[in-house]
């Protein structure tokens, strides 16, 4: 247990040290997002019925910024432990790979919850939002980071060099996040683009997470639940596959 | 009584290339061990499979009777490993990596034996030194107190005073002397061979992934006998009766090998007879350095 807290605090004061840069840089880049968007969009995208646009588009700005971050703080650490060498302190240790698993995870978790609390709040304090269902808020605020987390530790494992890891974050990341709704409700989309919608496991964390300020959502919550639970299921799995052969970081 | 270091059969491919091939070593409790060899015999990779961080290919490697891969805990726990990269974490002070890596090793309140570590390898003033701004020996000195935060029965250190000055050697070597006095086991690599006679009180050479090899280093000094006259003479050119005598010489300056020391009496001789005046005399005893090179030179097949 010491191990499992020992380095969950580590990588907590990793980003903590540098919060500048890790905390109020994304607050503030996701405060401009809305700032540009609502004034550009504000008059022309509907969306569900009476909720002003700038008004839905906090939530999936709000879990955007989570996902992000969270992916960031695991996939960033790990490369860097691995560039620099000093992933070698805890591969020497006697921590389990599920501890490294776990803490790793965890301390995503928890910078991609700041983030998010932090976009909310100043958000929020603009733009008063209604909140029907703070369970369901939380729930997949929780699972977006920690699915998130999970996917910056595989993605920080298989990369080798910092490039590799910004094509993770540019080409996989970035592309689900954008086109799983955060600026837009699919039901404006052409069906084409609604059904390739439903493939991507983003939607249903965004869709979701966005049900719990306005009881409304483009599918139900229960199953955006199942999905996002599914896929946090099966990607830790592998990264815990990965964890236990040594794949990369054991030669 | 368990080893400290049992290694049985021990083998690691990487595609062609064999780093190591088919080792048998056994280390026991409170020995002083130096692993010898040239870069690319293999000792760094049996390190790593000891430290865990690379998997063997074939046959089993236990520290203090624990398996590294069954056992990876228990195993990690009796050992302190000092690597040879000179790693460090950017993000933390000397004291805050010392608080982390005993935390890893499940100790909560360390910092009685965290201060008596900085004390002996003189970092306490750098305690609250971000690692960043420490020189290369300083580095080097805080990786050795990150391998024994959590006081490891054995402790390996793979090139530990690469890149340390000649004064925190002398300190470095009196503190791990002293480790060793206490108990623990020390097994380390080293380029400078004087220090590895000096220190270590057996020694195993590794030659191409094999141990070719392993023996108390007062016995392996001993076992070759080529022990070399040093001469300097009133003429460069030796009498014919030395003539084709094995050695070389260097203006009036003449070494000559001899296998024992009746031979210094007939090479005396020879002078004496030829009117030849001898200015000055040396014997240069052999040293782990002469040894070591002969262990190079022989080729595998004429290792026995």
């Amino acid at each position: 247990m010491t191990g499992f807290y020992t380095l969950f605090h580590k990588e907590l004061l990793r980003f903590w040290k540098v919060s500048l840069q890790t905390i109020l840089a994304p607050v503030l880049s996701s405060l401009l997002y809305l700032l540009i968007f609502s004034h550009v969009l504000a008059a022309r995208v509907e969306v569900y019925g009476s909720i002003p646009y700038t008004v839905f588009l906090i939530p999936g700005l709000v879990i955007m910024a989570v996902l992000q971050n969270a992916f960031a703080n695991s996939s960033s650490s790990l490369i860097q432990s691995k560039i620099t060498g000093n992933l070698v302190f805890i591969l020497l240790s006697p921590l389990s790979y599920l501890e490294i698993f776990l803490a790793y995870v965890s301390a995503s978790t928890l910078r991609g919850l700041m983030v998010g609390l932090g976009v909310y709040a100043v958000a929020a304090w603009f733009y008063p939002l209604p909140l029907q269902s703070l369970f369901w808020v939380v729930l997949f605020a929780l699972l977006g980071s920690a699915l998130l987390g999970v996917m910056g530790v595989i993605a920080g494992i298989i990369s080798d060099k910092f490039d590799q890891l910004a094509a993770f974050q540019n080409f996989i990341i970035l592309p689900l996040t954008f086109l799983s709704g955060v600026f837009y409700s699919i039901h404006s989309l052409p069906p084409v683009w609604q059904f390739l919608s439903h493939l991507n496991p983003f939607f249903y964390m965004i869709d979701g997470f966005r049900y719990g300020f306005f009881g409304v959502s483009d599918i139900s919550p229960y199953i955006s639940m199942i999905v996002v639970s599914c896929c946090l299921a099966a990607i830790s799995g592998w990264a815990l596959w990965m964890l236990k052969s040594g794949y990369k970081i054991r030669s | 009584m368990t080893p400290a270091i049992e290694v049985r059969q021990l083998s690691k491919r990487y595609g062609k290339l064999v780093a190591l091939d088919n080792i048998d070593l056994v280390v026991q409790p409170g020995e002083f061990f130096a692993l010898l060899g040239p870069n690319g015999a293999g000792k760094t990779t049996l390190i790593s499979i000891l430290a865990g961080l690379t998997r063997a290919s074939q046959g089993s490697a236990r520290v203090m009777g624990y398996d590294v891969l069954s056992g990876y805990r228990e195993a990690r726990k009796r050992l302190g490993v000092v690597p040879q990269e000179l790693v460090y974490d950017p993000f933390f002070t000397v004291r805050e990596m010392l608080v982390i890596q005993s935390g890893y090793f499940g100790i909560r309140c360390n910092d009685a034996w965290i201060d008596e570590i900085l004390q002996h390898l003189d970092l306490a003033d750098k305690a609250h030194t971000n690692v960043r701004a420490l020189s290369g020996g300083m580095k080097r000195r805080l990786l050795i107190a990150q391998a024994l935060v959590h006081k490891p029965p054995v402790i390996i250190l793979d090139e530990p005073t690469a890149g340390v000055d000649v004064d925190l050697r002398q300190s470095l070597w009196q503190f791990i002397r002293q480790l060793n006095l206490e108990g623990h086991t020390v097994v380390l690599t080293t380029h400078y061979l004087e220090e590895a006679e000096a220190l270590c009180n057996r020694v195993a050479v590794l030659k191409q992934g094999r141990i070719a090899a392993l023996d108390s280093m007062h016995n392996l000094v001993r076992s070759t006998r080529d022990y070399t006259l040093e001469l300097r003479l009133s003429t460069d050119t030796l009498p014919s009766g030395l003539g084709t005598w094995p050695g070389g010489h260097d203006g009036c300056l003449h070494n000559l090998k001899i296998k024992n020391y009746t031979e210094i009496e007939k090479i005396l001789s020879v002078l004496r007879q030829s009117g030849i005046e001898v200015l000055d005399m040396r014997l240069l005893q052999p040293d782990l350095e002469t040894v070591f090179m002969k262990i190079m030179e022989t080729d595998a097949a004429g290792i026995s």
